[in-house]
């Protein structure tokens, strides 16, 4: 049989029946449309965190206070010392920056403009760590830290919803709870997400923060430490650095677990991918179920379009068709319907994706939604492989038909 | 010699088939032969058996026991898709209701015996001229729903034609047809035998049908209850 008037017999059946190829073909539609935006949108939002991850900077470490993972129960707080034994230890040869930090919510407000923020006490290198620049005025100094300044560092975005622009606002006063702070400068925009957002932070010296941000704990005690390591391939070696050190200032005996986690980029990025894959796969697992459902539909048209071309089928046996050759017609109409789906389905799923990049856009999420070549080919295989699957039964079930019966057929 | 003559050879044929329950005997052992060039007609009443034997002769069935030759063949015992092939090849089917693709030209109707025999290359020229031979050479781009009667029975019977088969099996052809169409169908029938030399067999219930053959067949039961030959 030639495969081109095949087809051509295939699309003649097709369209003499339009309104119920069109319905399945709907069923298909959908079901690749789904399959495509959901995974896009579920790939990208991997990559934007990742991203966002990875903008951090892939020397970081981070300390943290406690140690969920061995059960480790009154973990001694992290303090103002542990960050100064890091920084001045001659044993840290792989540590470049020591950045203690304690965070505190207050509102933050502007000639009684005001807005919830969350505050980060900080030490000058925290500049160098987390490789802020500022784009106008200057960063918080070592001077100001030893002064108790009542100085402010704030980011772009905070400083526009608050005095409504960013430049040229150095030397205004922004109140953070009750105190009056001076603002010294405006970091440079960086971009990132509502979770993790550095233009949305509010920078002033640890020193400050340990009187104006009362805290439980010890007076000495910060929030998390960040530590960069002198470069991205000595990150481990920084780490186990690091984990002497501490071990040391909290009198650890040896064999007994460690009182605080460090975590760097890497285990961040494994965290957030698992998080990503488990949504990618799970969006991908609603647009399955609905190509599936399109499928049955397929199934059941073509099942009722074998039931009516009975005699049709017993003819063509007649005239000589072979269990092959009526097999592959039917499977043709199957797969021509799941692949003209399937490629709708694309195009479809494609502006859906578009859509959802222009609405992440406009409300401030940044979510680049690209339609990858990966998964349109999924899309299309996928299609195709439900053409073939949902159109088997049918189609064997046409070639089975005994000739003598089929004819006979009213 | 006398069997290089005969084109169809049945010897015992037998066809049981098991309704629920009941067996029902169609053929109880069937005997008889065609020649080459014959025109043969096969009469009974209802439930004489004889569509089951239409559908022996035609290989579209297998009988329960016996042989079945064609052209010297034992095709009685082949598998399903060997006899397609060799439906496709020998036999050429007209049917009482025409049986044409209804979306498809009278071209492409014709055509189609020869897309199953794989035939690639000249497919258009041989519909063509079967169209011609039975007086269809101006029709044959119409669809079966603008032909009348007539000439969707001559689509039809061109089609039977086109891989010049060593029968044509025609079941009531004219059952479906006036008077004058029948007449018409039925001459060319007896025109392509006289001019191809091929065989023709017609089931018929229809007397008048039956008395342009060579000899009939008369069934009864499941058996020939007697053959007249007429000419």
């Amino acid at each position: 049989m030639n495969f081109f008037l095949n087809l051509k017999e295939a699309l003649q059946s097709l369209v003499a029946n339009k309104v119920r190829s069109l319905l399945t073909i709907l069923g298909i539609i959908i079901g690749v449309a789904a399959v495509i935006s959901l995974l896009s949108v579920g790939e990208s939002a991997g990559d934007s965190i990742t991203g966002q991850i990875e903008s951090i900077g892939t020397n970081v470490i981070y300390i943290l206070q406690g140690n969920d993972d061995d059960d480790v129960t009154n973990a001694k707080d992290l303090t103002l010392r542990d960050a100064d034994a890091l920084a001045n230890s001659g044993l840290a040869s792989d540590v470049a920056y020591v950045a203690p930090v304690i965070t505190g919510v207050r509102e933050v407000a502007f000639s009684g403009e005001g807005t919830e923020s969350s505050i980060l006490g900080i030490t000058s290198d925290y500049q160098f760590v987390q490789n802020l620049t500022i784009a106008e005025g200057e960063f918080i100094s070592d001077e100001q830290v030893e002064g108790r300044s009542a100085v402010v560092v704030l980011g772009p975005e905070i400083a526009e919803d608050l005095l409504g622009r960013s430049t040229g606002i150095v030397g205004n006063t922004v109140r953070i709870g009750s105190y009056p702070f001076r603002i010294i400068g405006i970091t440079e925009a960086k971009g990132g997400s509502s979770f993790n957002n550095p233009d949305n932070n509010v920078y002033i010296p640890i020193s400050t923060a340990q009187t104006r941000l009362p805290r439980s704990g010890s007076p000495d005690s910060v929030g998390y430490i960040l530590v960069s390591a002198t470069s991205s391939e000595t990150v481990d070696a920084a780490i186990d650095e690091v984990t002497d050190i501490l071990r040391q200032t909290h009198r650890i005996p040896p064999r007994s677990p460690n009182d605080f986690t460090i975590l760097n980029q890497q285990d961040f990025l494994a965290v957030a991918s698992s998080i990503t894959n488990v949504l990618t796969i799970f969006l991908g697992g609603i647009g399955a179920i609905s190509l599936l459902v399109g499928g049955i539909g397929i199934m059941n048209i073509m099942l009722v379009s074998v039931t009516e071309r009975t005699r049709e089928i017993g003819l063509r046996k007649a005239l000589g068709a072979r269990k092959l050759d009526i097999l592959l017609q039917f499977l043709t109409e199957s797969v021509l319907l799941s692949l003209i789906g399937g490629i709708f389905g694309i195009i479809i799923g494609w502006l859906i994706s578009l859509l959802v990049s222009q609405i992440a856009a406009q409300s401030g999420a940044p979510l680049e939604v690209n339609v990858t070549i990966n998964s349109v080919l999924l899309a299309t295989l996928f299609s195709a492989a439900v053409g073939i699957f949902f159109g088997f039964y049918p189609a064997n079930r046409a070639a089975s038909l005994a000739p003598v019966e089929a004819l006979r057929y009213e | 010699m006398e069997k290089e003559q005969q084109v169809i050879r049945v010897e015992n044929l037998v066809k049981t088939y098991q309704m629920g329950e009941v067996q029902v005997h169609a053929l109880r052992g069937v005997n008889f032969a065609v020649n080459r060039g014959e025109v043969l007609a096969i009469m009974g009443p209802s439930g004489s058996g004889k569509s089951t034997l239409m559908n022996m002769i035609g290989c579209l069935d297998n009988p329960s026991s016996g042989d079945y030759f064609l052209e010297g063949e034992l095709v009685s015992s082949l598998k399903d898709d060997e006899l397609a092939i060799v439906r496709n090849k020998k036999i050429g089917f007209v049917f009482q209701k025409f049986n044409l693709l209804a979306r498809a030209t009278a071209l492409a109707n014709v055509e189609l015996p020869l897309r199953y025999a794989g035939k690639n290359g000249n497919r258009t020229d041989l519909a063509k001229s079967a169209l011609e031979s039975v007086g269809l050479g101006d029709r044959i781009y119409h669809q079966p729903n603008e032909l009348s009667g007539g000439q969707q029975q001559r689509v039809a019977i061109a089609r039977a034609l086109v891989n010049s088969p060593a029968i044509i099996l025609a079941d009531e052809p004219t059952g479906n047809l006036d008077t004058k169409s029948g007449d018409e169908i039925m001459r060319l029938l007896l025109e392509l035998n006289q001019s191809q030399g091929t065989t023709l067999i017609i089931v018929t219930h229809d007397p008048e049908i039956a008395k342009v053959a060579e000899r009939v067949i008369y069934l009864r039961d499941g058996l020939v209850e007697k053959e007249e030959k007429q000419r």
